[in-house]
């Protein structure tokens, strides 16, 4: 039987005092495109950061391409981050360096390959998102559609194994959302990739992914293949999906009775 | 009452929890310098901007305050027929105190202060995180160089300081209030010890700038990434080399100088 590419069981983690994943599981299968949505705050960056290691889970297990991340020494973590790409949300690009050298960064890095091969490599990741003709440009003359997709070639500099996409598509105007979508299919597909797209864009995501996890309070709340979330009983899954105001999850924050609040007692701070 | 113990726990606490880190990001910065041997351009790269682009405010400072020591050792000197004692003074004022001093609190702020606001935005831009998902150290990479360019930086600021004081004090005294020009220079050479003057204040600004590029380095890395919080690192930055500066410099005193 194939083995997942992330597997997750029991996953806690908590900021302080308040709990993010309380007992999570997950599988990310290899060849895939996985979504996981939920609403804002629920967490999803958090649990891209703990499949990349960068925070400490509570308890449970986070295995990645069969290792259990959260025990790993630094220079296995290392290497393992080797075999992964991460797409940030703001990008994430060195401000100092033009875009030719972000994406060249990793590689200069991590191989000895001579500067006409890595040229030629930078090249053609550009040109897979459609940005080879802006090589030359600094970090701040591109707009945030392009920033993403220097970031997404950066990401795939090294041929990842899994890419892991942090909001992709927030904030981005109708042509570059459209563009990120084919781009995250297109190269899952071609480069034969495992990817994890975090988003709460609910159409654009769900139009790529093979499989689906809505997050939220800490839980999974539902999971499945997109069509079959769509068809979901779920009173949660339906508002989510559909965006309604008002439902499970309350239009209102939490408070005492309205009436109480304005008819008497002390002004709250 | 107990709420007030409670806040002023929870400060202590604080104080020393971020203490801790910035001892282990200390102890990580050092263990990186070995690194450096194999990638000289990065710590040149950053030479040319914490050292090279802080010699003109140094420069300038060092001027000024060589010639305010002229002025002011000349007015004193002069009551006791001992003028041409000037080059001394000066010179000793600007080797053992002057020059490792102000240039590490000219360091500070010009140089100190860019690196907290880079690193800081480094980090709320998310380059830092980024470069760890690339698995590139960010401590190796971005703090390491710069540490060790400000560590060899400063004591090179510091003898320019001295230098170009010991010129202002030169061209006030000799120049402008008419002291012997033989007599400031060999009394000068006569009373300024290379190892029990020159060589403390060297190792004074050697220290100074490993507190600076620490502290500011530091300040930068542990920022809370927000615009606000980038804010009060520089500030803190400036503050507390300031202070690290001036309290060390009196215990480095008392050890030198003292018996």
């Amino acid at each position: 039987m194939t083995q997942p590419v992330v597997q997750i069981r029991d996953l806690r983690f908590a900021r302080g005092t308040r709990m993010i994943f309380d007992g999570i599981d997950l599988d990310i299968m290899p060849g895939t495109v996985t979504a996981i949505m939920g609403p804002s705050g629920t967490g999803k960056t958090t649990l891209l950061k703990l499949i990349g290691g960068q925070l400490q889970p509570l308890s449970g297990s986070v295995r990645v391409l069969g290792e259990d991340v959260p025990s790993l020494s630094r220079p296995a973590l290392y290497r393992l981050r080797k075999r992964m790409g991460m797409l940030f949300q703001s990008g994430a690009l060195l401000t100092d360096i033009n875009v030719f050298e972000n994406v060249a960064y990793p590689v200069r890095e991590h191989t000895k390959l001579s500067g006409s091969l890595i040229r030629n490599l930078v090249l053609m990741k550009l040109e897979a998102v459609g940005l080879r003709g802006a090589a030359g440009l600094m970090p701040n003359e591109l707009s945030g559609g392009m920033s993403r997709r220097v970031a997404l070639a950066r990401a795939i500099a090294l041929d990842p194994t899994m890419v892991l996409y942090d909001e992709p598509f927030a904030g981005q105007d109708p042509i570059s959302m459209g563009v990120l979508v084919k781009l995250i299919s297109e190269l899952n597909r071609a480069l034969g990739m495992t990817s994890v797209v975090v988003s709460h864009d609910v159409r654009e995501a769900s139009s790529i992914a093979d499989y689906v996890y809505l997050l939220s309070d800490g839980k999974v709340m539902d999971h499945g293949k997109p069509d079959a979330l769509w068809g979901a009983r779920s009173d949660w899954t339906q508002q989510f999906l559909n965006g309604h105001p008002d439902g499970p999850v309350a239009f209102h924050y939490p408070a005492p009775p309205f009436r109480d609040d304005l008819l008497g007692g002390a002004p709250r701070a | 009452m107990t709420g007030l113990l409670q806040r002023l726990g929870h400060a202590a606490l604080g104080y020393f929890r971020r203490l801790g880190r910035g001892n282990l990001f200390l102890l990580q910065t050092l263990a990186s310098l070995p690194g450096m041997l194999l990638r000289p351009v990065l710590v040149i790269r950053q030479m040319w901007s914490v050292g090279v682009l802080t010699i003109v405010i140094i420069v300038v400072s060092g001027l000024f305050v060589g010639m305010v020591m002229g002025l002011q050792g000349y007015n004193t000197l002069v009551d006791f027929g001992a003028e041409e004692s000037l080059g001394v003074l000066v010179a000793l004022s600007l080797v053992r105190e002057l020059g490792p001093v102000v240039a590490a609190l000219l360091f500070a702020g010009r140089a100190g202060s860019a690196l907290t606001a880079e690193i800081g935005l480094m980090k709320a831009t998310e380059q830092l995180s980024g470069m760890e998902m690339m698995a590139v150290d960010p401590v190796q990479r971005v703090i390491a160089p710069r540490f060790l360019a400000a560590f060899l930086s400063m004591p090179l600021l510091a003898a320019i300081f001295s230098a170009v004081g010991v010129f202002g004090g030169y061209l006030v005294g000799v120049g402008l209030l008419g002291v012997d020009d033989g007599a400031f220079w060999s009394q000068m050479q006569d009373k300024v010890d290379f190892y029990d003057d020159v060589m403390n204040g060297v190792i004074k600004s050697i220290v100074f700038g490993f507190v600076v590029g620490w502290i500011a380095l530091y300040e930068g890395y542990d920022t809370v990434p927000t615009a606000e919080g980038v804010s009060q690192a520089t500030t803190r930055t400036v503050v507390h080399s300031a202070l690290v500066v001036l309290g060390l410099d009196f215990v480095l005193t008392a050890l030198m100088f003292g018996g």
